[in-house]
């Protein structure tokens, strides 16, 4: 029973502001925090060691300062903890981080296998939810996504059965180890490490890996150049002046309520109702 | 699975800092416990810093810690509720390095000075509490209980440097409850400037500095200060004053910020500024007669737990790293003896701030927070009496000099009798002496 679990160190976006001029993120003097919904995938594989014994690995890629978020994952209880990190890193999107780390995670597996990697549903600071999936379509693991909990690990039949959050309602899903899970937010609650854990977080030897120990050849897939994601433009989203209207009708019937709002909408933009207009003939 | 440290020091603070870097540096195993979620997390400063204590611990720090800038002028302001009489003290010697005094942004600096204890060797753990003091059966402090899993951990000797409320000294009985006379409650704001109009501001330039003290009827007749700093880009104001005055004028801290905050003397230099930062600390001034008995068999206590404040120049974290020095030092010459850490071979701690500017500075003005507490006169009346006085002799209004003079001085024997006048210059002449 192995576990990875992939943590992103990022600015604490409780406390963080944009630039009234340059609508860049000022990041100065920003905390940097562990993704909080990496804690639960951590907290998840820590309570599976409990249960079943084995060992927990976190890993991050990042620039060295990450370092601070990987000591604190072992001050919880994780066994191992490295830092993929390499200026040749820079500026990965999520296609090219999921590709370093499936790499890292490949590396990791040679000396201890992986039964189980983890992420966070999604990262506070991209909210995109693609690096957990890509690294599992990589590494061509089954993939559990918003988990919300782990109902059963099976060591014998090597399964995992699950809770998954689902529109609607909640899937029961139950697949082959090894897999890749991504855990929801909420369902569980970081534990307090142990005295002798802080001691030990504090004085461990951090292993790091450039990109040639990740193993990683190919340059044109990390970093910038294995990035097709661009960002165009940053921008604040200026606070809507407008009032919101309810439109309601007393029949309740979704055509009057059509007719209703048409006319409405007439009404405030008069260039609206010109074009209609012009149409209808 | 308990493990033994040589020393353990409880607090991350100034006092905390200067006592595990040095006792790292000399090569003993050092484990510093800090509550706070980083070191520096709980701290809380004007914040000036005294560049000798500092000097004596880490002699090049002026390469690399964070300063904001040095001071080259000291204004004094003596304030009613319109104006104020002051001096100004401005120095070209104040600017020839090394420099003196800084201005520091503390969460800057201590970041710095922990990552420093950290690189001298000393094992540093945050956010964990020391619940109690875990003693043999001969009463002696042995080690330290936290407030996690496994959490006993054993040390020759403990330093407490937990600070003004320091639970843990009080708890093992080492030190009374505060009194609420003995503590000032002091609050601060940051408000954030461009470095130009700083300058431009307080006529200074580079890395030049302004210090504004000020005292009177900002503090409604409660025994306290207020006070203004240039930061770089910031500018650090706030006031203080004694809890139990809080307790009894019924205002609270806040207010009291934001009417100095409005004196027309003040609100100019604060102008169009953005407010980043609040912050709220006590501060120990009980002076001399407040220290408590500061070692015994096993431990010692540094810092503002010890009460070593010096109210009346404002000095604290330099006396805060001086105590935390001559700790380490005391337990580094132990050590290296083969000696015990017993009350008897600590006692030299004692000495050692008996024979330093700590005690005796606090010797100096042992009487003054007695004297002002019990004497307002000194914070209300001669303040206004003062400024009533500038304003009459300065306004230009036909009437002769002499006939002024006149008015003043019956102002003043209005307020306070001829023997009150007397008796308080005789008083404060006692107790600066």
């Amino acid at each position: 029973m192995h576990s990875v679990v992939c943590i992103k160190q990022v600015p604490d976006s409780a406390q963080i502001r944009v630039h009234p001029v340059t609508n860049t993120i000022m990041r100065q003097g920003v905390p940097a925090i562990i993704n909080p919904y990496d804690l639960f995938a951590l907290e998840e594989a820590l309570r599976l060691k409990d249960k079943h014994g084995g060992r927990v690995t976190v890993i991050t890629m990042g620039p060295p300062q990450a370092e601070a978020a990987l000591r604190k994952a072992l001050s919880y209880g994780a066994d191992e903890i490295i830092l993929v990190t390499d200026k040749a890193f820079a500026g990965a999107d999520t296609l090219a981080t999921s590709f370093a780390l499936a790499s890292a995670i490949r590396k990791i597996d040679e000396t201890h296998p992986v039964t189980l990697v983890f992420t966070g549903k999604q990262t506070i600071d991209g909210d995109t939810a693609q690096v957990g999936p890509g690294i599992a379509k990589r590494m061509e693991l089954q993939l559990l996504t918003y988990v919300s909990r782990i109902n059963e690990l099976d060591g014998a039949s090597g399964t995992i059965t699950v809770e998954r959050r689902a529109e609607g309602g909640v899937q029961l899903l139950k697949t082959a180890l090894p897999c890749l899970v991504t855990m929801l937010e909420g369902t569980n609650e970081m534990r307090r490490g142990s005295l002798p854990d802080q001691l030990r977080a504090a004085r461990h030897e951090l292993t790091r890996w450039d990109r040639v120990a990740a193993g990683i050849e190919d340059v044109t897939k990390i970093g910038l150049k294995g990035s097709p994601t661009v960002v165009n433009k940053v921008f604040t989203p200026s606070p809507r002046a407008e009032k919101a209207e309810m439109v309601t009708v007393d029949s309740g019937r979704p055509a009057d309520l059509a007719v209703e709002l048409i006319a409405r909408l007439g009404q405030r933009f008069p260039v609206v109702e010109a074009e209609l207009a012009r149409r209808a003939g | 699975m308990s493990e033994k440290f040589d020393v353990i020091v409880v607090g991350a603070g100034a006092s905390g800092n200067a006592a595990a870097y040095t006792l790292a540096k000399s090569g003993l195993k050092v484990l510093q416990l800090e509550r706070g979620e980083t070191p520096g997390a709980k701290n809380v400063q004007g914040a000036i810093l005294y560049a000798d204590a500092l000097e004596r611990i880490i002699p090049d720090f002026r390469e690399e810690a964070p300063l904001e800038r040095h001071i080259i002028e000291q204004r004094m302001w003596v304030m009613d509720e319109r104006s104020y009489v002051g001096s100004h003290f401005r120095s070209d010697d104040f600017n020839k390095p090394p420099y003196n005094r800084y201005t520091i942004i503390r969460a800057k600096f201590d970041k710095w000075f922990s990552d420093k204890v950290k690189e001298a060797g000393a094992l540093v753990i945050c956010e964990t509490t020391v619940k109690e003091l875990l003693r043999d059966d001969k009463g002696k402090v042995i080690g330290v209980e936290v407030d996690r899993a496994d959490g006993r951990i054993y040390a020759d000797l403990v330093i407490l440097a937990d600070g003004v409320n320091s639970t843990l000294a009080r708890k093992a009985g080492f030190r009374p409850e505060l009194d609420p006379k003995h503590v000032a409650l002091a609050v601060k704001e940051i408000h954030f400037l461009p470095k130009d109009v700083i300058e431009s501001r307080f006529n200074i330039q580079d890395e030049e500095g302004v210090v504004i003290e000020m005292m009177g009827k900002i503090t409604h007749g409660m025994m306290g200060t207020g006070f203004l700093y240039t930061n770089s880009d910031s500018i650090s104001v706030g006031v203080g004053c004694l809890l139990s005055d809080f307790m009894e004028q019924k205002i609270t801290p806040y207010q009291l910020l934001e009417q100095l905050k409005a004196h027309p003397s003040v609100a100019p230099m604060l102008e169009g500024g953005e407010m980043k930062e609040y912050a709220a600390h006590l501060i120990p001034e009980g002076g001399y007669h407040a220290i408590p008995q500061i070692y015994g068999d096993g431990w010692l206590i540094v810092g503002d737990s010890g009460m070593f404040v010096n109210a009346v120049h404002r000095e604290g974290s330099n006396l805060a790293m001086t105590t935390g020095r001559i700790a380490a030092e005391t337990a580094i010459e132990l050590s290296r003896a083969g000696k015990a850490m017993s009350a008897a071979n600590l006692a030299l701690y004692r000495q050692r701030l008996d024979d330093s500017f700590v005690i005796k500075d606090l010797k100096k003005y042992k009487d003054l927070p007695d004297l002002l507490d019990t004497n307002k006169q000194f914070l209300t009346t001669y303040p206004e009496l003062l400024n009533r006085s500038a304003y009459a002799m300065l306004k230009v209004d036909g009437e002769d000099k002499r006939s002024k003079q006149k008015d003043i001085y019956r102002g003043f024997r209005a307020e306070r009798s001829l023997f009150g006048l007397l008796g308080d210059a005789y008083k404060l002449w006692r107790a600066f002496r």
